[in-house]
């Protein structure tokens, strides 16, 4: 096997300018990542810290920790928090910003000044809702409906829309950047079928966010008119409807679902191809699937209003379309999965991320079948199944893509190896907290438990068992997610210093230095080969043929 | 209460097993392909290992015909998912003939109930066994849902219109509800219970309730006190305004729009909002009562108008079972 050893040169990305003048003024896509990077990892902690505390009071029927208007104030930041400053920018923003110029050869994205406006809008943002949350805080639940967040609560509601509003405008500017950068910059021979999978779910990620976020945008502001000049839009005794706003929200908040898991499956596609050494089964079909998960996304927003008096029939269409936007998603688990036949699997960190990921994926998706279904999902909606189903494609999906692909890409980023040893437990603790954590929840949901709850009646035993396991499952995640927070933190001064390729990969990102100089590349690559092209394309096995077993080791 | 296994929700209704059958296909279908898919990967991953730093395995190009048959067989698990919880769904919506009617109100943050002979409830509900029973509700304040996990039916409580869900109890006893759309502080206290009575029990109970006003002879106070006679008639036969006698339930040909159905929701519109839709020959003369009445004042003036249409079979209710042993084990169907 070819080795690419590219000697460290003495300036990189990271050190070729000092000063926090030159971190807040940075043009450099990579610097920009990073600033991300901290800016999501300090709102994680803060929602963390918000689930912790349902997780605790939940323990008891009673209310015995917090009052029921701060419980509803606990449950509605967690949400905005985790929704609209964690988990939307999360891959995108970070690993995405990192790695779309790097994967397609360019120097930069397209609007590098833009992309540094992005993140003050999202700090800008940002501080607005800590603003909104510290002043007294919100309690409507993080999806505003209509009529009581906009007459009836006496909370934060007009900040928080105000912090929402303008965050989104930075999901829109990244998404410009990576459309333009995707069309315009790719490098010699870089064709649309030559981009890694993590390109072209990104595309199909800003798509969404170009196509979805004004909508948004749009819902927040009527929600503030209606709530500050009373123009009754969303008011019945006005000839508005309520029922309206739901609609509106859902209308990019549907979406906005794939917005967080489609950059997680472009980290899934890179991690599954690359540790087993194997280029992807059906690349055209799992590139695809992520376009048609974008335009099919906007098509089910329905199937959050079965009982929201929506009419029967057009319950039966969402419901129909509910399933048909499944498929897509259920193409990729078989192809990732055929990825692995005859691979060379590594059991890396990032690959057990990967693995993790495709696991709880699945149980996520076949989950919401349940709530596709109309029959079914009268009894589970607005129930805890409905929590456990989110959360298995929100933090089994996205959050372990993000933490695989935070380990993957970790030695590029950092220049320094983590620990292997502790990557692989934290990623078992992980996963085993994690299921622990939202497997009961399925079953409370079926048992009927309402979401939003801060009280449920004592002499439902069976709940408090299932809430208890579903604590010490959380308490179990908290750790696991503690142990990468120390050791990434400590491999930046004492990790083991990286090669350029330390995982021996033909991607490009791997053809430059870690980390890489300003300009990415010391010379613009030129591509010739098709993407995770490990061996010779002559030897390609056609799938079925297995009595021409060559050996295939070098 | 609990059943053997303190997992399974009470079943108690009789559309519960109809969906409990959809739920549980759709759970046998998840254990089966988790279970698959799992299976594969952990044999993959084992059996190819990486055995040593340096192998490469040979590429292998992908398979339409594998990609065909992974797409169409999902379809159709899915399409046959579709379609039978679209089946249940429908049987559950389509709002049964000659049911109990009881008038739901929420407020932040308790229920309100009112059975058709006037008896008043608050987050306890009363109701025979082997009856269907259907719950008009609407709500003073913010949004609301009735749910009743026992019997596996939920419905929204929207203001400014009347939704409305049913179910027929097939097991007596005392089943929790809850609210199910968060609605502000104490959204967790709004809950209660139903209580599912024989129907001699609940004969029983209702005739010891007995001296309220219905929420029909309600509603004729307020035709009166608000001076709806003037315009339609002392008796509701009509005059300058429709008549209201026979009106619910028929079809309104209406001047300003096509012919509507007249519902419950019609009627609401109608007194709230009386421009909206005009019944031809009558000019738009109707003062709007938004605001002035009660949800409950509203739902009286509806349940009045709806007693000029159809005799009330919810209060022949209140007569005894001809037969029937008294301390029935099992549920009986009064039919």
């Amino acid at each position: 096997m070819e080795e690419f050893t590219i000697p460290p040169p003495r300036t990189n990305y990271l050190n070729a300018e000092y000063g926090l003048k030159s971190w807040l003024l940075t043009k450099d896509h990579k610097r920009i990542a990073l600033l991300y990077m901290g800016g999501i990892s300090f709102f994680f902690f803060i929602g963390s810290l918000y689930a912790m505390a349902i997780r605790l009071e939940l323990l008891t029927p009673q209310g015995d920790l917090t009052q029921s208007s701060t419980y509803n104030k606990i449950f509605t930041q967690h949400g905005i928090i985790m929704v609209f400053f964690f988990l939307i920018p999360s891959i995108p923003a970070t690993l995405g910003n990192f790695l779309v110029p790097m994967m397609i050869g360019a120097k930069d994205l397209a609007f590098p000044k833009i992309n540094l406006l992005s993140w003050y809008i999202y700090m800008l943002g940002g501080i607005i809702t800590i603003y909104a949350l510290l002043a007294g805080g919100v309690d409507t639940g993080w999806t505003f409906y209509t009529p009581y967040s906009t007459t009836f609560s006496n909370s934060y509601v007009l900040t928080t829309g105000v912090g929402i509003f303008i965050t989104g405008f930075s999901s829109i500017l990244t998404g410009l950047n990576f459309i333009v950068t995707i069309h315009t910059m790719r490098a010699p021979g870089m064709t649309w079928y030559r981009l890694p999978l993590f390109i072209w779910s990104h595309y199909a990620t800003s798509l969404i966010m170009i196509l979805g976020t004004p909508v948004i945008a749009i819902t927040v502001l009527l929600l503030a008119f209606e709530r500050l000049a009373h123009i009754g839009i969303f008011d019945p005794a006005a000839g508005g409807d309520p029922v309206l706003f739901q609609h509106l929200f859902w209308f990019y908040s549907h979406p906005a679902v794939y917005i967080m898991v489609l950059p997680a499956m472009g980290v899934v596609s890179e991690l599954i191809a690359n540790f087993s050494r194997k280029n992807i089964f059906g690349y055209k079909f799992v590139a695809f699937s992520s376009l048609a998960i974008a335009v099919f996304g906007f098509l089910v927003w329905g199937h959050h209003l079965f009982v929201a008096s929506q009419s029967v029939y057009a319950g039966m269409i969402f419901s129909f379309l509910s399933f048909a936007v499944a498929i897509p998603s259920a193409i990729k688990v078989f192809n990732w999965t055929a990825t692995l036949y005859k691979g060379s699997i590594s059991y890396d960190t990032p690959m057990l991320y990967g693995l993790g990921f495709i696991g709880l994926f699945t149980i996520g998706g076949m989950t919401g079948l349940f709530l596709a279904s109309l029959a079914t999902d009268v009894h589970l909606s607005d129930t805890y199944f409905i929590v456990a189903h989110f959360h298995y494609i929100m933090v089994g999906g996205t959050l372990l893509a993000y933490l695989g692909g935070l380990h993957y890409w970790w030695p590029k980023i950092s220049g320094r190896m983590y620990p292997e040893g502790w990557g692989r437990f934290s990623a078992l603790v992980v996963f085993v907290g994690f299921n622990l954590t939202f497997s009961p929840q399925f079953v409370l949901g079926y048992m009927g438990m309402p979401r939003r709850y801060h009280t449920y009646p004592v002499d439902m035993v069976s709940w408090q068992v299932l809430h208890v396991l579903s604590t010490a499952g959380a308490s179990i995640l908290g750790v696991g997610l503690l142990i990468p927070l120390i050791y990434l933190a400590w491999s930046l001064r004492y990790g083991r210093i990286a090669e350029s390729n330390p995982w021996h990969l033909p991607g490009l990102e791997w053809q430059t230095p870690s980390p890489p100089p300003t300009e990415n590349f010391l010379e613009t690559p030129i591509v010739t080969s098709e993407p995770y092209e490990f061996a010779p394309p002559e030897t390609k096995e056609v799938v079925g043929k297995f009595e021409k077993q060559a050996p295939a080791q070098a | 209460m609990q059943s053997w296994f303190p997992f399974i929700p009470e079943s108690a209704s009789t559309i519960s097993g109809d969906v409990d059958a959809v739920y549980f296909y759709v759970s046998g279908v998840t254990v089966f392909f988790v279970t698959l898919i799992s299976l594969v990967i952990i044999f993959f991953v084992i059996r190819y290992r990486r055995r040593n730093a340096f192998e490469i395995p040979r590429p292998i190009e992908g398979s339409h015909k594998l990609e065909t048959l992974w797409s169409v067989i999902p379809l159709v698990i899915a399409m046959s998912i579709f379609v039978w919880g679209a089946k249940v769904y429908f049987a559950q919506y389509r709002p049964p003939q000659n049911a109990l009617e009881v008038y739901v109100v929420g407020k932040q943050w308790m229920w309100k109930f009112q059975h058709p002979t006037g008896q008043r409830e608050i987050n306890e509900l009363h109701v025979p066994v082997g009856r269907k029973v259907k719950l008009i509700m609407t709500t003073e304040d913010v949004i609301h849902d009735v749910f009743i996990p026992a019997f596996r039916i939920k419905m929204d409580v929207v203001p400014g219109k009347y939704t409305s869900e049913w179910f027929e109890a097939t097991k007596p006893g005392r089943y929790h509800f809850f609210c199910a759309e968060y609605c502000g502080m104490n959204h967790s206290g709004m809950r209660g219970y139903v209580e599912v009575m024989e129907p001699k029990d609940f004969d029983n109970w209702l005739s010891g309730n007995a001296n309220q006003m219905s929420p029909a002879a309600a509603g004729q106070a307020m035709f009166e006190s608000l001076g709806c006679v003037s315009c339609h008639g002392a008796n509701a036969e009509g005059g300058r305004g429709p008549a209201l006698v026979g009106v619910y339930g028929s079809n309104v040909v209406l001047s300003n729009g096509p012919a509507v159905k007249a519902d419950e929701g019609y009627l609401r519109e109608s007194i709230i909002n009386p421009q909206a839709k005009i019944v031809t020959g009558f000019g738009p003369i109707m003062p709007s009562f938004q605001g002035q009445l009660t949800e409950e004042q509203l739902l009286g003036l509806v349940a009045y108008i709806k007693s000029l249409s159809t005799p009330k079979p919810e209060t022949t209710t209140a007569k005894p079972p001809a037969t029937g042993t008294p301390q029935s084990a099992n549920p009986v169907r009064q039919q």
